[in-house]
């Protein structure tokens, strides 16, 4: 008790002595503080730093490809020149023929099959759940749909193979249908992108006010001409935005691709054959040890450099069609 | 007759061509006095029926693609011909319609506002319908019947050179145990007694083979008489007694099972066939494989979980390393993504300014989101498995790994990938606290981190660990990455740390679903039930955490 009473009087003459004190006006500097905050700047930087280093590896065993000498087994050496990737539709490493054309045709084959089928069913769905269900059934499909998003991709790749391919074969036919074939692997991939297209544009539809829904149906819009001629428009961005998210997802998808499109290179216009996709040509390339600087292993890596400037430069596109045509509505 | 393909193409187009005839002509036929529903139904049927018609025409007089480009012309022409060609029963209205008029016209637009709205239902129907077929699918290829053989059938188990006759469950321990030692080696009922009886590893063998029983089996049942014998004199009786002795009924069961039985399936069906057509697969079964046996197997069990793996054999194989590799992955990931992702959202939503450098961090988080699993499985490549060698090896700390395609490397490569989305998610909680929270604690004094790390990371931390958590199953069903890693398809023991190499349970699945053998898919669906379970539990947590949440808020 006696103690206690000492600290108290103690403790107000600090006050006092404080008191009397001139204030820091200025703001104290802390170093605990700056150090967490340089800590936490650093965290932040090291997603750029992550970008940087996506672009060095790729650039730089991209580089080594043009760069190195290629000796084949009669002596003879090779030199890979940029124009070799456009002048020859031959994809045949082996051979020092790097004709991009193949697995680039592939890639956009595969990717088409998948938007014809997650772009209308994925806008259709998204319509319906936000226009037409009961808040109810909302909340209780909505977040089925988001189981079905993630699932991993092999487990679907895995569904290509064993039901897709089967049902192509039966529908069109076991000579027409290759058991690895791009057909099955692009409709299995616009399954698994569904969702992502449902859930993005049905963001973007409930994001529109209501007042514009009742302004229409004041002037006497069925609500079909309510969604379609109103709704969708003023949610136009973000129905696009999640179109070319759609579109950048269908291009770096690899699982599926790898299980179920078969693995050589192959120019086809016709969808039940197989064909590399550039990134089943990644995975299947690198399935076992690829030796250091060989043409394989460098061939990987202008693959990689191409598909992650595709899907960047689809990203940024997306981020710049939301900037520039969402409407703001308060 | 045209080929599959082409009357799919225009069973596909002559649909379309339907749709668009049904939904544009009610409105038409309403303007032109016609009654809406009897515009839709001709409409409807004049893009089929005109689709079908001409491409049929076609088939008979030139080639398959012709009929179809042809038949989707015809369809069309038919509809316009319809629209622009029929007579007209009043004449159109300038201004606005009146009374039947308007009535047909209203009458017309909701018809086709109820036809879209069939669609949009057909669309989510089909959606959930894809689900449904992929949860099938696995459960088809997880259960049903096998074709077993036996290299000695459980009846012709002897014991002391007679046939027992009965199943292996009708056995009792000391029958087991008699025809352990009857049909076994001698050197293999050692192993046994020193594997699972004293729970000694491979490497102790020969020098515990040198003692005396009694040192070897301390503490275990041992007949007394053989205390001072050698182990390496044991005979198979007294071996498959010490077994009797010392294990249950089950172990010795597995034993007889493993080492004389054998069996092995050579077929299995999926569960529909099996449910369905059950005399057609015995019919099948004792036609190619009369030595076989009709068994019911689940591919899923616990012998398949805890197994290791088997390269070659489906029905032997397990996925235990798979398993253990992907949680030391997981737990390594979460120590490296969670600090660094949530400083890092932390220093955006709470002290970052507008400058340019800021926004650009910003950017380049969302932009990194969208980067493609694979490419960052080259990063993890170019840095942590060949820049990066010496520390993802171990060899910096004195293990020494042949190379560094470790767990370590797999690890830091799916922390930099789910890094933006744990940014993007604990932004988001960040941003969700209220901003009064941070000025009453500024008002009593405390620092702009003491305000944080006391009262908006507590307030918050519900919604960043559910974000990190929904992160982090991304992670687990990650395979891309681990390809470029160098990820083992067959390891013959469990990964042990951070510095071994690994293989994980989405690697296996693509492994075994890309073999030839029929019955590695069976193997691969169970392994997918596994890895989804796990994502599912992964789920609920975040889920529970999200509900916690949203009730502290109310």
């Amino acid at each position: 008790m006696d103690n206690s009473a000492v600290t108290i009087r103690q403790k107000s003459l600090l006050l006092a002595d404080a008191r009397t004190e001139k204030p820091a006006l200025h703001k104290q500097f802390r170093r605990g503080e700056a150090l967490i905050q340089a800590f936490l700047f650093f965290c932040g930087f090291l997603t750029i730093f992550t970008t940087v280093a996506i672009v060095i590896v790729l650039g730089r065993e991209s580089l080594l490809l043009l760069r190195s000498e290629y000796l084949d087994a009669s002596g003879t050496i090779h030199r890979i020149s940029p124009v070799d990737f456009v002048n020859t539709t031959q994809w045949q490493p082996h051979r020092y023929e790097l004709g991009i054309a193949p697995l680039v045709a592939a890639t956009v084959m595969s990717s088409v099959m998948a938007m014809l089928v997650a772009l209308p069913l994925g806008l259709g769905s998204a319509v319906y759940l936000s226009e037409y269900a009961s808040p109810r059934t909302r909340n209780t499909l909505k977040p089925i749909l988001e189981v079905l998003a993630g699932v991993p991709t092999v487990v679907y790749g895995f569904f290509a193979l064993q039901f897709m391919t089967p049902l192509l074969k039966t529908l069109f036919g076991n000579g027409t249908v290759e058991t690895f074939n791009l057909a099955s692997a692009g409709i299995v991939m616009g399954i698994m992108i569904l969702p992502l297209v449902a859930s993005m544009s049905e963001d973007a539809l409930s994001a529109v006010p209501r007042s514009l829904r009742e302004a229409a149906y004041g002037l006497g819009s069925t609500k079909l001409e309510t969604t379609i001629r109103i709704v969708l428009p003023a949610a136009i961005s973000g129905i696009i935005a999640s179109f070319i998210i759609a579109v950048s997802r269908a291009i770096g998808e690899t699982m599926i691709m790898a299980i179920a499109a078969g693995a050589r290179p192959n120019l086809t216009a016709n969808p039940f054959e197989s064909a590399w996709t550039m990134t089943g040509y990644i995975a299947s390339i690198s399935g076992g040890d690829l030796a250091y600087d060989t043409l394989d292993y460098n061939s990987v890596f202008v693959v990689g450099l191409l598909l992650f400037v595709m899907t960047f430069a689809l990203n940024l596109l997306s981020r710049t069609v939301v900037a520039h045509f969402r409407e703001v509505y308060d | 007759m045209a080929n599959n393909v082409a009357l799919f193409g225009v069973l596909f187009f002559s649909l379309l061509l339907c749709l668009l005839g049904s939904l544009s002509t009610p409105v038409i036929a309403a303007r032109r006095g016609y009654s809406p529903k009897l515009g839709m139904l001709i409409g409807g049927l004049t893009g089929f029926a005109g689709t079908w018609f001409v491409a049929m025409v076609l088939w008979l007089v030139s080639s398959d693609s012709f009929g179809v480009i042809g038949g989707v012309i015809g369809g069309l022409a038919g509809l316009v011909a319809l629209w622009k060609l029929g007579p007209d029963r009043e004449v159109p209205q300038t201004s606005l319609p009146d009374g039947q008029a308007l009535h047909r016209n209203v009458t017309a637009r909701h018809l086709r506002g109820k036809l879209m709205r069939v669609l949009f239902l057909v669309s989510v129907t089909l959606a959930l319908l894809a689900l449904a077929t992929l949860v099938w699918t696995i459960v088809n290829k997880t259960v049903g019947y096998t074709a077993v053989q036996y290299a000695v059938q459980p009846e012709a188990l002897t014991i002391n050179g007679q046939a027992t006759g009965r199943t292996l469950d009708d056995l009792s321990e000391n029958d087991l145990s008699l025809v352990l030692a009857e049909g076994v080696r001698v050197a293999r009922l050692r192993v046994f007694v020193l594997q699972d009886v004293r729970g000694a590893s491979q490497d102790e063998f020969s020098g515990l083979s040198q003692q005396s029983i009694e040192e070897v089996l301390a503490g275990r049942h041992y007949p007394a008489e053989l205390a001072d014998l050698p182990f390496n004199q044991l005979d198979t009786n007294q071996a498959a007694q010490i077994l009797e002795a010392n294990l249950s009924k089950s172990d010795l069961r597995q034993i007889v099972l493993d080492e004389i039985v054998q069996p092995q399936i050579v077929k299995g069906w999926s569960l529909w066939e099996s449910l369905t057509n059950k005399s057609g697969i015995e019919h099948a079964a004792l036609e190619k494989f009369p030595q076989a046996r009709l068994e019911w197997h689940s591919w899923l069990n616990w012998k398949f979980i805890s197994s290791p793996l088997d390269p070659r054999r489906p029905d032997a194989t397990g996925l235990r390393p798979a398993l253990v590799g992907s949680l030391m992955i997981i737990l390594i990931t979460i120590l490296v993504a969670f600090p660094i992702g949530v400083g890092a959202a932390i220093y955006l939503e709470e002290y970052a300014g507008s400058s340019r450098l800021n926004h650009l961090i910003q950017i380049n988080i969302s932009n990194l989101a969208g980067v493609p699993s694979i490419i960052y499985g080259m990063l993890g490549l170019g840095i942590f498995v060949r820049a990066l060698s010496d520390l993802t090896s171990g060899n910096i700390l004195g293990t020494t790994t042949a190379n560094g395609r470790t767990i370590a490397s797999a690890a830091f490569t799916l922390a930099l990938l789910i890094l933006p989305l744990i940014i993007i998610n604990a932004q988001e909680a960040i941003r969700a606290v209220p901003n009064s929270l941070r000025q009453a604690s500024y008002g009593l004094g405390a620092t702009q981190w003491q305000t944080i790390w006391h009262h908006v990371l507590p307030y918050s931390l519900p919604g960043i660990l559910t974000g990190t958590i929904l992160a982090i199953s991304r992670a687990v069903g990650e395979t891309a990455p681990l390809i470029l890693i160098g990820a083992a398809t067959y390891l013959t023991q469990d990964p042990t740390g951070p510095f071994s190499n690994f293989t994980a349970l989405p690697m296996v699945i693509y492994r075994w679903t890309t073999y030839p053998q029929a019955e590695f898919g069976n193997a691969a669906a169970a392994a997918i039930v596994v890895l989804l379970v796990l994502l599912l539990s992964l789920n609920s947590i975040a889920i529970i955490l999200r509900n916690r949440f949203s009730r502290r808020l109310s």
